[in-house]
């Protein structure tokens, strides 16, 4: 009991800040101050969860209740700092957030074009607050997740992408979300709103940075709702600093016969919790959940997947993969649901981990829940080494031991970064890899 | 070229190779021939430096050069050459990024520049035809999903990119039908002159009809147990092993 009483203890300063929030915002709608107040009490109930709750069995969360967060103030960022998080060869809408508020002079939302809304959920909501109700908040389960519940109760602004029926978004849309290093540790609260309709198509990524060795808290909700027949392709670049807390919930609503594929890489963070949840809500759903992360030094990096199938012949190809050097902690929880009428269903689950050092540790949970009698479900969960065959076999053909290795963990973490369509995030990923190496290498015992 | 003196290394704690002695000279094509665990692959690993094999006495002199001080890639930059009897799959890896980073690593060695994408697939066009190869197989990962038969082309035809002055070919030929025997040892062939010299290392005599050696040896047990001219392994494809084992038996 001790534990508990200290996590709501811990949460009273969390409780400060949303009853702050709530006097200061005075123009929102009834629907979303409704909204707000049943996941600020979800909070509430819930507290920050301590290894005692079965989500949170591998990660200790302590640092993010010990720590009194307080709201990030208001930072200039320049153009320089920001271009190290753009993808280089995306000339797509691009909205930069500095924590969690918009900076429009470093965004560069386009022209508009028909069908296509590319826009802060702050103007959304000013202009239109009835076009934003189905779907905000309606999409991440704050009952049952203690920091979507705060970030719903928090969050100022954020990024709205919309794409009309029978629409295409044509190019990619970048959104970039930066904290910067205060006096005190601070807190932000980003929060994503991707609606496509009925038969669109549209790619949208979404970038995590933190400026000058940031060792704030993000706590990021994204809700994605593919409309019947449309495409989707996320991606989801996490590159915080090594000192930041990040915990993120990105939730997936895909409908009939359409297509939805996320691809989450996860790199920085001292402690770094992503929550994915796809609910394949239509019959003839298909959804792709790709991840890779890279942890070295003392970070801890957590991926939670659900993929709930919900009707019949739907489909789910889920890969994730792990890199982890120097005395890193790595968990992968993976659950697969199959509701009763979900028959038909086709789900295969896969889970790579390569140790580069000793110490190095990966904890990881398959959850198969199948409730219908006609379906397919694979599951499987590797942990490893760089293979010695291969090294051998690469240096025998004159390629020193350096470069073989970094071939060998390049090939591993591009069986994952090529599964995107996007080629500029591939390459990118590839040359943040490479630059990361010798320092994760470097952190190996001696062999 | 190679000279190798008393050798002797064990794996897992078990002694392999009791004291060999073999000189290699430079254009000669030796036969290393055995019956199973004589230590023929052993000899290949310990020449290419497979770091699970530990010499526990003699030497090995390449070119002048302790071979058993350099690591496994500096003996590959030096001109030595293993083509593996089971290569090793690597996905992901693009056979040929894998070759070019491999040329290059040789080139720079040597204090050639690197070769530019052009003339690297005129020379890989060139090899391919050469070892009958599928050109689509250059696009794919390393071995990866490639038939028995695909490898052991795959790797003569790497040989044939790196050019080197000392290859060790271990049991290329087992697994491969005729045809495909034949196409591996014309690329060897092809490799044949003055400067270049070979170690076959093989089960059957049946290789040697396509790549005819200067001298065989018979490995038993750890020793080289007999050596010759190339009528030697007829004799052995006659004879078998048995008669040089109960030979080698101490007396």
């Amino acid at each position: 009991m001790a534990t508990l009483t200290a996590s709501r203890a811990a949460a009273g300063h969390y409780l400060t800040a949303i009853e702050r929030a709530e006097r200061d915002r005075v123009h929102e709608p009834a629907w979303l101050r409704d909204v707000r107040r049943s996941a600020a009490d979800a909070f509430g109930r819930m507290g920050i969860p301590t290894t005692r709750d079965e989500e949170w069995r591998a990660t200790n969360v302590a640092p993010i209740a010990d720590t009194p967060f307080v709201s990030a103030p208001l930072v200039t960022v320049s153009p320089e700092e920001t271009a190290r998080f753009l993808v280089p060869g995306l000339a797509g809408p691009l909205l930069v957030f500095v924590n969690g508020r918009y900076a429009a002079e470093l965004s560069a939302p386009g022209l508009p074009a028909a069908g296509l809304t590319v826009a802060t959920i702050g103007d959304a909501l000013e202009r239109g607050p009835e076009s934003l109700e189905p779907f905000l908040a309606r999409h991440s389960d704050s009952a049952v997740h203690p920091f979507a519940a705060l970030n719903t109760a928090l969050f100022e602004d954020g990024a709205l992408v919309a794409v009309a029926d029978n629409t295409v978004a044509d190019l990619p849309i970048q959104l970039v979300f930066l904290s910067t290093a205060t006096a005190a540790p601070a807190m932000s609260a980003p929060r994503v709103l991707v609606v496509l309709g009925r038969n669109s198509q549209a790619r949208v990524i979404e970038t995590f940075g933190s400026l000058r060795h940031a060792s704030g808290f993000t706590n990021a909700v994204t809700e994605v709702v593919v409309g019947d027949g449309s495409v989707l392709e996320h991606c989801r670049l996490q590159l915080e600093s090594e000192s930041a807390c990040h915990v993120g919930c990105t939730g997936f609503h895909v409908g009939r016969s359409s297509r939805s594929s996320s691809h989450a890489f996860a790199f920085g963070g001292r402690i770094a919790r992503h929550d994915t949840v796809a609910v394949l809500a239509g019959e003839g759903a298909d959804c792709t959940l790709n991840g890779l992360y890279l942890a070295g030094g003392n970070q801890l990096i957590d991926n939670h997947t659900e993929i709930d199938h919900a009707r019949p012949h739907g489909t789910s190809h889920e890969l994730y993969k792990g890199i982890l050097g120097g005395r890193a902690r790595g968990v992968f929880n993976g659950r697969i649901r199959v509701r009763p009428d979900a028959q038909k269903t086709d789900a295969k689950q896969t889970n790579r981990a390569l140790l580069l050092s000793d110490e190095a540790q990966v904890n990881t949970k398959p959850q198969l829940e199948i409730f219908a009698n006609d379906v397919r479900c694979t599951h499987g969960a590797t942990v490893g080494q760089l293979s010695q065959e291969a090294l051998f076999y690469l240096r025998t053909r004159g390629i020193g031991l350096d470069d073989a290795t970094s071939l060998l963990v390049r090939a591993f973490a591009a069986d994952v970064t090529s599964r995107t369509g996007l080629e500029p995030v591939r390459a990118e990923l590839d040359r943040l890899l490479a630059a990361r190496l010798p320092a994760l290498l470097g952190e190996e015992a001696p062999r | 070229m190679l000279e190798i003196k008393g050798l002797r290394a064990r794996v897992g704690g078990r002694d392999i190779l009791k004291g060999i002695d073999l000189a290699v000279g430079a254009g000669e094509v030796h036969a290393v021939m055995g019956p199973n665990g004589s230590g023929k692959s052993t000899l290949a690993g310990v020449l290419a430096g497979r770091s699970e094999y530990e010499v526990t006495a003699g030497s090995a002199t390449y070119n002048g050069r302790d071979l058993l001080d350099l690591d496994p890639e500096e003996r590959a930059r030096e001109g030595l050459f293993l083509a593996f009897q089971y290569p090793v799959e690597i996905p992901g890896v693009n056979n040929a990024y894998f070759l070019k980073a491999a040329l290059n690593a040789v080139r720079k060695h040597r204090g050639e520049p690197e070769i530019d994408a052009m003339g690297f697939m005129a020379l890989i066009r060139d090899k391919m035809t050469l070892l009958d190869m599928d050109q689509a197989l250059m696009s794919r990962p390393v071995n990866d999903g490639f038939s028995g038969g695909e490898k052991k082309r795959n790797e003569i035809f790497q040989m044939a990119v790196l050019e080197p002055k000392l290859a060790i070919l271990d049991e290329t030929d087992s697994g491969l039908d005729i045809d495909a025997l034949k196409v591996v040892a014309n690329g060897v062939n092809a490799l044949r002159g003055p400067d270049r010299s070979a170690i076959v290392v093989t089960h059957y005599q049946r290789l040697l009809d396509y790549i005819v050696p200067d001298f065989v040896h018979v490995l038993s047990d750890g020793r080289i147990v007999r050596s010759g001219g190339k009528e030697l392994a007829l004799e052995l494809d006659d004879k078998g092993y048995g008669w040089l084992e109960a030979e080698a038996q101490p007396a």
